[in-house]
């Protein structure tokens, strides 16, 4: 963000490139047509400059400090990487493969106290597959308990390194809605019984943590020391609910929880109380683009959810969509697609663009730590080979924390393997 | 992608109903044949006709679109004529417009085919997805050849209007599940709201008879402590099956069947040639043994459904003229499925193999358009440059090949049917929506009249009714 002189900046980089040795989390994008990611317009001819693993500057007039090293984008699209809230990324190699697969604990003795991040497995081909998709950062939740708490959910990064833990017990998981019934003994009556008591052990417990506890008590210590940030507002509560009666009730429980940092997850019907959301400020993730009456809950559904909502003030992402997160710019750029559908609600290419970015991270409360290339935030940015949100676009470079990432996998081995499909001299099983 | 975890299916069969009637009989009836006999022998094979009728429609002319013909062609600022449900004429801007058509402006906008989804489980597992109305697997035995997807379908799905509205979809093959091994007999329909399944039906569609390979048989059979529980045992139970309907085959031609066997009489339709397969299969191993396995029974693969692991025999497949129906890029959510990739269409179109984009899922279907044009993308990454009207391909004309409508819907010829969409835009961008459908040329969504907006009785009195979805 300093003076107008961005090719004074480019040239003074690659002059100065070999004088003063770069950290390897240094790096420039010039050249770029740059997406900030929160909601502003693209930029042509703009630049990226991430030092130490953050940005520091992005936009149109963007010198680069001399020892970083550049990449020319030659006016493709630069942005952000993606940000998808509410994914499994992390916990399975193969959904069905039961021994593969660490989101479902429905035996487990432990419900709310349950910690996602220590399974997380940064070499899970989801997670190779998804960054050459261009995703950098996941909220990782929820495990399918016995009970509605479905444990603390992770936030990671998808870089090819062991730290994937970007923030561990970063949001507690409740469900609520047919599921939570289901949970707690068959009716959505039973669900607001337990999440109440359970919220009222934990203030008990946060008001006198060495004390002894009540006889009572149906949480056992660990559930109920684990929702003691959730009830005294410093963990926030994502709370995944459907019916737009849900969603009501859901924010009523602050009346009796004032502390609560409410995240209301799923929401198909939130248009019909976009209203209530929007005054309320809680941030939604909403599945980007439920229009079936897949359940009695759902009845209200249709692609024009979000848009809605975003009209009327709420604080709308896109996330919870439990299939492959690379799949987030499609949903992103069919709600661009409903802005030219008579009758429905979209939401612009810059919001929809936000809606994967800047959005989840600020509904998981790290809009500050990453999600746009504003100044100060992680250096995850991606270089695509066209419209990012286009459906025959592709990844072509992803950094993350400025570090440049491997985009081979299982499935580009493969493709490699096969784009010649007969055999040769030897099997295909030498061919590696 | 926990949808997909839900059985799936590839059930196929293209029988025709309406194939010469008794052709593969024998010739030489015996004056003094039983009342069994002839009952096991002349019955009716179309008991459940469609009574479809095309809904009333303008001659209309379509001006200055892009037009995909859906068998490969492209035209330019072209001109689609269509009148009484057919296809009257597709040419450029020279083609003579008859008095009397209705004009519309389709500069700047694309027309293509009605989008046809060769694997959907719309109105065997329709919405809500509740226990009620869980019909398209009937678990009971590992093969059910006898169990027809039209005594399941509700017609009321708002799936269907989903399809319509969102996706383009004009005609849909609706499969069994894919639990069994024999799953039982597919239905085409057409996309168009009814009182009854019949009207529904697809006219002069031939059936066809859902298979399945893989996981999904053995695990559900394996777990009820009965065979198959193997890979080795889909294979046996299926011979078996073979074995026996080729023996009820000779027996009927020979007029020694003294009763009905609707299980036999769906497989000796397949080894009629009446009753087409689509079989559900992912790996490429299992794919080449069905192959030789129709060859020792005597039948014909017309598609493998799902078939992730399609690429590693594109040679195998075009040499047996077989049809692959894929998803863009599914991949990971179950053992059989961890060898996908998002370059299996590519792949195969450069092999010369028959490719179909399919959904097998209720969002899916809205979209296969996009989905195809992903496949499109990921192919060009790897320098295989699939044109666009070759991408339309694979949703139209092959699915129709696939289930055996390809000679009367599929793409813009004259004479066949008037499915035909009107996209705001190149369909092959994730921007593009359908602008209007017209089935058997009767406007049956238009995106700027709400009146041609088809809301199911489910969603009467409903919150969101008629909304725009």
């Amino acid at each position: 963000m300093t003076a107008p002189r961005k090719f004074a900046g480019i040239a003074v980089a690659l002059l100065a490139a070999a004088a003063v040795p770069a950290a390897a989390q240094d790096m420039a994008i010039t050249n770029a047509r740059l997406v900030i990611g929160d909601g502003s317009a693209p930029i042509e001819g703009g630049t990226v400059v991430v030092r130490g693993g953050r940005v520091v500057a992005a936009g149109a007039d963007v010198a680069v400090p001399a020892g970083v090293p550049v990449t020319d984008a030659g006016g493709k699209w630069v942005t952000p990487g993606l940000v998808v809230a509410v994914t499994d990324l992390g916990l399975v190699d193969v959904g069905a493969v039961d021994e593969s697969n660490d989101e479902e604990a429905k035996k487990a003795r432990f419900s709310a106290a349950l910690d996602i991040a220590p399974a997380i497995n940064p070499l899970a081909q989801p997670i190779a597959v998804s960054r050459a998709g261009g995703v950098t950062r996941a909220a990782v939740a929820p495990l399918s308990t016995a009970a509605i708490f479905e444990g603390q959910g992770a936030v990671i990064d998808l870089g090819a390194d062991p730290g994937a833990v970007t923030a561990a017990r970063a949001f507690q998981y409740v469900e609520l809605g047919e599921g939570g019934a289901e949970l707690s003994g068959g009716s959505r009556i039973a669900a607001v019984a337990e999440l109440r008591n359970a919220l009222g052990e934990a203030r008990e417990l946060a008001a006198a943590p060495a004390g002894s506890r009540r006889d009572d008590v149906l949480l056992n210590r660990g559930d109920a020391l684990a929702l003691v940030p959730v009830v005294n507002g410093k963990q926030p509560l994502f709370v995944h609910v459907e019916r737009a009666a849900d969603i009501r009730m859901a924010l009523a429980l602050r009346a009796e929880f004032p502390q609560l940092r409410l995240v209301i997850v799923g929401a198909s019907e939130g248009w019909m109380v976009a209203g209530d959301l929007a005054a309320a400020g809680v941030p939604v993730l909403a599945t980007p683009l439920n229009d079936l009456p897949a359940r009695f809950e759902q009845l209200g559904a249709t692609q024009s959810n979000v848009g809605r909502m975003a009209k009327a003030g709420v604080k709308v992402s896109l996330g919870a969509f439990f299939d492959q997160p690379r799949y987030a710019p499609q949903y992103a750029g069919n709600l661009v697609a409903l802005t030219r559908v008579p009758g429905a609600t979209g939401l612009s290419w810059d919001q929809a663009f936000a809606a994967i970015s800047s959005g989840p991270a600020e509904a998981i409360g790290m809009g500050d730590r990453f999600g746009s290339l504003r100044p100060g935030r992680a250096g995850d940015v991606v270089i695509w080979d066209g419209d990012p949100l286009e459906v025959t676009s592709g990844v072509l470079k992803v950094y993350i924390d400025g570090v440049e990432q491997p985009l081979s996998n299982h499935q580009t081995r493969l493709r490699d393997r096969y784009a010649k499909p007969l055999t040769g001299d030897l099997p295909k099983a030498y061919d590696w | 992608m926990r949808n997909a975890i839900r059985l799936t299916f590839a059930a196929a069969a293209l029988s025709l109903a309406l194939c010469a009637p008794g052709a593969s009989l024998a010739k030489d009836k015996k004056k003094d044949d039983s009342a069994a006999v002839k009952a096991a022998r002349d019955f009716d094979k179309n008991p459940y006709p469609s009574t479809y009728k095309p809904y009333p429609g303008a001659p209309t002319a379509l001006i200055g679109a892009t037009v995909f013909d859906g068998a490969g062609g492209r035209i330019e600022g072209g001109t689609v004529l269509f009148a009484d449900g057919k296809v009257v004429g597709v040419g450029g801007a020279d083609l003579a417009i008859p008095a009397g058509y209705t004009r519309i402006d389709g500069r700047g906008k694309f027309v293509t085919p009605g989008i046809i989804d060769a694997h959907s489980h719309l109105g065997v597992y329709a919405s809500p997805a509740v226990q009620a109305q869980s019909d398209g697997n009937e678990m009971t035995d590992p093969t059910t050849p006898e169990v027809w997807a039209e005594h399941s379908v509700w017609p009321q799905d708002p799936g269907f209007s989903r399809a319509m509205a969102n996706g383009g979809v004009t005609a849909l093959q609706v499969l069994p599940g894919s639990g069994n091994l024999m799953g039982g007999r597919s239905v085409t329909l057409k996309n168009v709201y009814a009182r009854t399944i019949q009207g529904m039906k697809f006219p002069g569609a031939p059936y066809r008879l859902k298979m399945a390979c893989g996981e999904n048989p053995k695990r559900v059979y394996g777990a009820k402590g009965r065979m198959p529980s193997t890979r080795m045992g889909n294979f046996a139970v299926n011979r078996e099956m073979w074995i026996k309907a080729q023996e009820y085959r000779r027996k009927r031609d020979e007029g020694k069947l003294e009763s009905r066997d609707l299980a036999m009489e769906t497989l000796a339709g397949v080894l009629d040639g009446e009753i087409l397969i689509q079989n559900h299969c992912y790996k490429a191993e299992e794919m080449a043994l069905v192959v030789d396995m129709a060859k020792e029974a005597g039948y014909k693969v017309s598609t493998f459904h799902h078939a992730v692991e399609a690429y590693k025999i594109g040679d195998l497949l075009k040499e047996n003229d077989i049809c692959s129906a894929v998803w863009a890029d599914w991949w990971g959510f179950k053992m059989e499925s961890y060898d996908g990739i998002p370059e299996n269409a590519g792949l195969l179109y450069k092999a010369g193999a028959c490719v179909v984009i399919h959904s097998d899922d209720e969002n899916g279907i809205q979209r296969l358009n996009q989905e195809a044009a992903k496949a499109q993308g990921d192919a060009h990454r790897i320098g295989i440059d699939v044109p666009d009207a070759e991408v339309i391909r694979w949703l139209t004309l092959n699915p129709a090949k696939a289930i055996g409508i390809d000679k009367l819907t599929g793409s813009l010829a004259e004479g066949k049917m008037a499915d035909v969409v009107l996209w705001n835009g190149n369909p092959l961008s994730v921007y593009s929506r359908p602008e209007k459908v017209w089935v058997d040329g009767a406007l049956l969504f238009d995106a700027q009249n709400p009146a041609r907006r088809p809301v199911s009785d489910f969603e009467l009195g409903q919150s969101g009714e008629g909304d725009v979805k």
